[in-house]
């Protein structure tokens, strides 16, 4: 098999235009900066923008203007940028606009280390916006994985006209890794429903039996309105108790009530085992290789890996811990998304295992979780 | 021509307010240019200014305080053909100056109206960056603390090559809104209007003091000469399409057997400016001509030619989990930097690890096998002894063969570099 080099963020790049990406705008930062590098050396030969931005909170801004114009568009960060895009992740959540974040994680708080890995920022991600309404976050393993996951990122963000994030560490993305290009999941390209021919239109007016409006561009035929303020279906400010109610409750819905759609997942369920390890990230491949030794020395326990971890896939969740008594959830921070397991498998008993040192979680640590 | 007005959403402006003449001006630009709804995007953010989106019947984004110039800068990129006219306050000059500031040195063809009068209107006259220290406003006594902001001079000198003032009140506004939107390239006006609601309350403003506050400045009225320029997109466009268009990844061939089976790991650990991340890569490549499955993981300082470089790599016949070292085949000590930061690994280490040392270079105590190498007696410069050390191994057949680093140096570099390269290279596994 012929393989070639990639790095996590190389994939996340090539991933995203082979999803119909045109416009790339970021702010450099370690460890996200070799995406925009890839970015500006994909796009502008074929006749796509790719701009480097004055500041994180441009970078979005550049992303929504790009966006409304009917551009599939992307941008990256780390966690000190995240802090900056948020006032731009909640207009876009609340005015529907399709746009696609990698977040490339890095030890925080604050400016943290830049060179050190971490997934310090799940929860961060998920509600650091104004409003609390719901982001779709998928959750990359490896280079493979950030190529595919990007692709489908930009897939969901069209068809649900939100975020989406890619939560990747600087442990996948400036991580170099043998892939096969040619066996690589490529799903199929999906773009943002058109509205229909009804005049006049109603940018924020949901298509018939969908959850979702009808998009047309800022720049097209027909003067299309766009605002981050609480607007009603013609997308003027409206002080309708009634209409704003169902307006957030179908920005909500659409994105939480669809999950089981695109909860991404891997498991291996091992029948005599009771423990069952849920990871995410890179931290999901040294669960796998404590997974690989245990299983050999006959003390197997089965594996949950999660690529979708907002909205929290619950049905799947439930479904895939069923025959665990215990789980053990492990990630690289002082733990933020055992919450959510905490909250969703009240009958079993859930352990912790998390560390925020800069270093990955090794095997060894998982297998002593497993059986301390 | 018809107005471009919305006549479902009339102006609700305060009685008296400047904004009112300058959005009727603007709507008479917009005819006079004979532009349709739909070729114009209004672009507004918070406060008073941000009310104008919804005033015409145009394309509209409206969005974050001080954000505007940045959707602004999207559409324009995404919709070259597209009028783009954006209305921000005082306000959002202040908040904004690192956007304004960018869309000046930048140049996209668009326009911003700075509708200036002189504070927070909507959140209870506070000072603004424009409000003179004299003025009473929201903010008690800050406000006499510090200085305003000229807009125009500050524009001008960010680069902006189309700077004027003029005063809401002014007859020929709409003309000169019109020159404001015709010129290609970015265009900015900072118009002077009065706030009754707020700043009118305790302070004396009328269009006569405006006239002469436009009097006394420094005059700007267009064209500023020396930020005169091609515009961005244009530029954008023709310098992108010269680009030559990006390879994917390329795909090497495996085609040689690895000397050892099983995974194998292999860290150097050096300092910045020894090429460790390159060397890291003809050693994946290598392994990709074995047909293995490789990782490389790097830890490196922020500063770039200082500190430790440490470089850890996995080339495994079977898929790689865990990216971590475990075991390693190869240690590379290289400098003590990277020496230093893995310090702890060398009592771990049992005989099974071959550690090249590096002559000068300190390791603590180990029950590893030590190998010397003096590449510095050799002839070889520091930044590539990493490179050295990968002949070093593959002369001893460890994890690679010189077969496996001779087609690695193959794909990783041309012409001279490739030969300069591969006679130091040899000159070290001739010694071996």
């Amino acid at each position: 098999m012929e393989l070639s080099l990639l790095e996590g963020n190389e994939a996340v790049a090539w991933g995203a235009c082979h999803a119909g990406c045109h416009f790339f705008a970021g702010y450099p930062i370690t460890p996200a900066t070799s995406i925009l590098n890839t970015m500006l050396r994909i796009l502008p030969p074929t006749g796509g923008t790719v701009l480097q931005a004055e500041d994180e909170i441009a970078a979005m801004g550049y992303c929504i203007g790009a966006s409304m114009a009917g551009l599939k568009v992307m941008t990256a960060t780390s966690g000190p940028g995240l802090s900056l895009f948020s006032e731009h992740i909640s207009f876009a959540i609340g005015s529907e606009i399709p746009l696609v974040i990698a977040e490339v994680q890095r030890l925080g708080p604050s400016t943290g280390s830049a060179t050190r890995g971490a997934d310090g920022d799940i929860q961060f991600m998920r509600w650091g916006n104004s409003g609390g309404l719901p982001v779709i976050v998928l959750a990359p393993v490896d280079v493979k994985d950030c190529f595919t996951l990007t692709m489908h990122a930009f897939n969901l963000a069209e068809e649900y006209r939100c975020p989406v994030f890619l939560a990747s560490n600087k442990e996948i993305g400036l991580t170099r890794e043998s892939v096969d290009l040619d066996g690589l999941e490529r799903p199929t390209v999906m773009s943002r429903l058109p509205a229909g021919e009804d005049i006049p239109f109603f940018p924020f007016k949901p298509l018939p039996h969908k959850e979702v409006p009808g998009f047309l561009p800022i720049g097209g035929e027909v003067p299309v309105r766009q605002t981050s303020s609480t607007h009603g279906a013609e997308g003027y400010i409206t002080i309708d108790s009634n209409e704003i109610a169902a307006t957030i409750q179908r920005v909500k819905n659409k994105v939480e009530t669809h999950v089981d759609r695109f909860s991404f997942a891997e498991t291996l369920i091992e029948p005599d085992a009771e423990t069952m390890v849920l990871t995410y990230g890179v931290t999901a491949r040294a669960a796998h290789a404590a997974y690989k030794e245990l299983k050999m020395v006959g003390r197997p326990f089965s594996l949950l890996v999660l690529k979708t971890l907002w909205p929290v896939p619950e049905d799947l969740i439930r479904k895939e811990t069923r025959k665990a008594k215990r789980v053990v959830v492990v990630e690289m921070n002082l733990g933020q998304y055992v919450r959510e397991i905490e909250r969703i498998l009240k009958d079993k008993k859930v352990d912790f295992l998390g560390q925020m040192d800069g270093r990955l979680i090794s095997p060894d640590q998982i297998k002593e979780a497993v059986y301390d | 021509m018809t107005s471009l007005l919305n006549k479902s959403r009339p102006p609700v402006f305060c009685p008296g307010c400047g904004y009112d003449l300058i959005l009727h001006a603007l709507d008479k630009s917009f005819q006079n240019m004979g532009l349709q709804g739909n070729q114009i995007a209004m672009v507004s953010d918070i406060g008073c200014s941000g009310l104008f989106d919804t005033f015409f019947n145009t394309h509209a984004l409206h969005g974050l305080h001080g954000r505007a110039l940045t959707y602004a800068a999207g559409l324009k990129l995404a919709r070259p053909e597209l009028q783009v006219v954006t209305t921000m306050g005082d306000g959002g000059l202040g908040i904004g100056g690192a956007h304004l500031l960018a869309a000046c040195r930048r140049n996209l063809d668009m326009t911003l109206l700075i509708l200036n009068n002189f504070n927070f209107g909507m959140t209870g006259g506070q000072f603004s960056a424009t409000t003179p220290p004299q003025a009473t406003v929201g903010s008690g006594f800050l406000n006499a603390l510090e200085r305003p902001m000229d807009a125009g001079t500050v524009v001008a000198a960010a680069g902006a090559p189309f700077v004027a003032r003029a005063s809401a009140y002014q007859k020929d506004l709409s003309a000169l809104l019109e020159q404001a939107i015709r010129f290609e390239g970015f265009s900015v006006i900072d118009i002077l209007g009065v706030c009754p609601g707020r700043y009118l309350k305790q302070n004396k403003l009328t269009p006569k003091l405006i006239d002469q506050i436009l009097r006394e400045s420094e005059p700007l009225d267009g064209c500023v000469t020396k930020n005169a320029r091609s515009e961005y997109g244009r530029c954008y466009r023709e310098q992108a399409a010269r680009q030559k268009v990006a390879s994917p990844p390329a795909k090497v061939v495996p085609r040689f057997d690895p000397p050892q089976s099983g995974r194998q790991e292999v860290i150097f650990l050096g300092a910045a400016g020894q090429r460790i991340l390159t060397a890291g890569e003809v050693l994946c490549i290598a392994g990709l001509t074995a047909g293995l499955k490789i990782t490389q993981k790097n830890e490196y300082n922020i500063t770039v030619l200082r500190g430790p470089s440490i470089s850890e790599l996995i080339l495994s016949p079977e898929e790689i989990d865990y990216t971590g070292i475990i075991n390693p085949a190869v240690v590379i000590a290289l400098a003590p930097d990277g020496v230093t930061r893995r310090k702890d690994m060398f009592a771990q280490l049992n005989q099974n690890t071959l550690v090249l040392q590096v002559s000068g270079v300190k390791i603590p105590s180990t029950q590893a096998q030590v190998v010397p190498v003096d590449f510095k007696a050799q002839g070889i410069k520091k930044s590539d002894w990493a490179l050295a050390a990968l002949a070093t191994l593959a002369g001893m057949n460890k994890v690679l063969t010189c077969q496996m680093l001779d087609a690695a140096l193959e794909e990783r570099f041309k012409g001279d570099t490739l030969k300069g390269i591969s006679e130091l290279l040899e000159k070290v596994m001739g010694q071996k």
